[in-house]
């Protein structure tokens, strides 16, 4: 059994209606419950529980200071290629989308490496549109071997592998693996991703069974909040988060909140989240799980991410670029999406010691 | 106060100290010279040991500072063996806190890998003070694979909830031949006498000190309360009754 046929046992109206139906005192158990549940998850997403926002906080501020300390991991998204054979109709990768597609070298990533390596950075992130056949397996598997050397933690957000894919670079080096589902809801999600290999819903929600399966220690779960009711999919991204930890107990998790914002010309969302909310749901996710990791891009504002170090965010991007290549020689018209908070690696080295935490560079080695 | 003796080195402290969770290095060294620790471990995965200026390890200088590297993050045996040896090759030391948890979540020591681990380490010369379960059985399996201490969790890691599994760790104590130093969970200076007291050769405290709002002082309130403890100890505590003593005896008429 995986989560597919978890997942099949609920109803996205239901769950969403539940979620609306909470009460403030339902909030309020749901803070005092030293054991949270998912059901509690609920409470505290809800409308219901907002005018209980700074308890939450409160708590939530606590239980990551007695977990992670007064410290925030940094890393850097490498982006190795925007080729794309998708339609998702968010992205400015697109299939559809007239731009210039780049795909870099093995020389052109270890120079982009070197650069980042001369920042500090020693958790890498790497990135890549889906085009199955341009980045291949084996091109991740020379990527990885190229820059293992100089990381100790080497993540990828690229498609879904397969389980002995997974397992070949996680032999080459790989230890974390970030896939998003973006809606959980499987009737709306083909409105989204009509076209090419990302249609197909139950493989993308079986991804993670399929990398955990394969050794890989660490996998990123999230969905792309406000493309649909951002509570349900909150819900089912907990309930997915909580089926991971009992059957893959040895794995860890990290959550990521990426959000769609209105503008001019742009998808527009079905259901925007607003600072507030976000807030809300940060915080809820910490307090029904202590130990997951919490990540916040430079999608978000940095007085946003300053103020989110203590409220359960654990891990931030600095001095991202979202462009191939884009670390050497900056070219604006190849990236995926414009940064929000475009400090330098130095300035939010900075920006974090003012917040009172220490930034962490390192915590992975190449041998776990 | 009568000195530990732990392999071939004597501590007069008897407060041993993490390194993880402080808002600054500078903090967390400033907070491990107040509580005169003299055993300090660090996560290997931490430390960049490439690096000749690793920040952590330059904070750690002192010269009556142990550096006791240990294993988070390895999830097995041979992952742990694999570690110990770059360490020793790295920092030049054969002292390891062996930790080895595959449960990322309450990050609970494992007792088989454990056990297989120092029997390996304790062979290739290594002084292994390994992290586990408060076991009394496995106490003695591990002093018999040559480990230089036990370092069973007064409670899950990181909780400060204090002295949980005090009555396995009395049995534990009552039972051991090596050192027993009591690891995780001591969230307060009271919980550390109270070790101490109940006859525990030391403490490793992080977190309480590293999330309090004032380390600094945490770190010098936890060296008081372990002196403290210790002294109560070696000085033996007045015995407790479950009764009054009645001053006239039950049994007198028989004198």
């Amino acid at each position: 059994m995986t989560f597919y046929d978890i997942i099949q046992t609920y109803d996205w109206d239901d769950v969403k209606q539940s979620i609306m139906d909470k009460s403030k005192n339902d909030a309020i158990d749901a803070i005092n419950n030293p054991r949270r549940t998912v059901d509690d998850f609920m409470a505290l997403i809800a409308p219901a529980a907002t005018p209980l926002l700074e308890d939450i906080a409160i708590e939530a501020n606590r239980l990551t200071l007695e977990r992670f300390g007064n410290t925030i991991q940094l890393y850097i998204p490498l982006y190795v290629s925007n080729y794309c054979t998708n339609f998702c109709v968010y992205c400015g990768f697109n299939h559809d989308n007239d731009i210039h597609r780049k795909m870099l070298t093995l020389d052109e990533v270890k120079a982009e490496t070197r650069v980042i390596s001369d920042w500090g950075f020693k958790h890498l992130l790497l990135v890549s549109g889906e085009a199955p056949a341009v980045t291949t397996v084996d091109y991740y598997e020379q990527v990885i071997r190229a820059v293992r050397n100089n990381f100790s933690q080497i993540a990828i957000e690229v498609q879904p592998l397969d389980t002995a894919d997974y397992a070949r670079l996680h032999e080459a080096g790989l230890s974390f693996v970030c896939v998003y589902q973006e809606t959980y809801n499987e009737k709306q999600y083909p409105l989204y991703h009509p076209k090419g290999r990302k249609a197909n819903y139950r493989y993308r929600l079986e991804t993670p069974d399929r990398a955990c399966s394969a050794g890989v220690q660490k996998m990123g779960i999230g969905a792309l909040l406000g493309l649909e009711d951002w509570r349900t999919d909150a819900f089912f991204t907990a309930l997915h988060l909580k089926y991971l930890e009992k059957n893959y107990w040895q794995s860890k998790f990290s959550i990521s909140l990426p959000r769609l914002r209105p503008h001019a010309g742009a998808f527009m969302p079905k259901d925007p989240i607003n600072d507030r909310q976000m807030v809300q749901l940060i915080c809820a996710y910490r307090l029904l799980d202590q130990q997951a990791e919490i990540s916040i891009s430079t999608r978000e504002s940095r007085e946003f991410r300053d103020h989110v170090m203590h409220l359960g965010a654990t891990s931030m991007s600095a001095g991202s670029s979202t462009e191939p290549g884009g670390y050497v020689v900056p070219h604006k018209e190849l990236e995926q999406f414009a940064i929000n908070d475009n400090r330098t690696p130095q300035e939010m080295v900075e920006a974090i010691k003012a917040q009172g935490y220490e930034p962490v560079w390192k915590d992975w080695d190449t041998w776990m | 106060m009568e000195p530990l003796k732990i392999a071939d080195k004597v501590f007069t402290s008897r407060l041993f100290t993490g390194t993880g969770k402080f808002a600054s290095n500078q903090l967390m060294e400033d907070a491990i010279l107040a509580s005169e620790s003299q055993l300090v471990t660090v996560a290997l995965k931490r430390v960049d040991l490439e690096s000749k200026e690793d920040d952590i390890l330059a904070h750690l200088k002192a010269p009556h500072i142990t550096l006791l590297p240990n294993t988070s993050g390895v999830r097995t045996a041979k992952e742990a063996v694999f570690v110990a040896q770059l360490a020793r090759e790295a920092l030049g030391t054969n002292w390891l806190k062996l930790e080895i948890h595959p449960d990322p979540k309450y990050l609970l020591p494992d007792p088989i890998e454990t056990l297989r681990a120092t029997e390996e380490l304790a062979k290739l010369g290594f002084v292994v003070l390994p992290y586990i379960q408060a076991d009394p059985v496995l106490c003695k399996h591990l002093e018999d694979a040559g480990a230089a201490t036990v370092m069973p969790l007064g409670a899950p890691i990181g909780t400060n909830k204090g002295l949980v599994t005090r009555d396995l760790l009395e049995i534990i104590i009552e039972q051991s031949r090596v050192p027993v130093i009591v690891d995780a969970g001591i969230g307060a200076p009271s919980h550390a006498a109270a070790a101490l007291e109940m006859g525990a050769a030391a403490v490793l405290v992080n977190t309480a000190i590293a999330v309090s709002p004032n380390p600094v002082e945490m770190g010098r309130a936890f060296k008081l309360a372990v002196e403290a403890g210790r002294m109560a100890f070696e000085a033996k505590l007045a015995k407790q009754y479950r009764h009054a003593q009645a001053s006239s005896p039950l049994t007198a008429f028989l004198d």
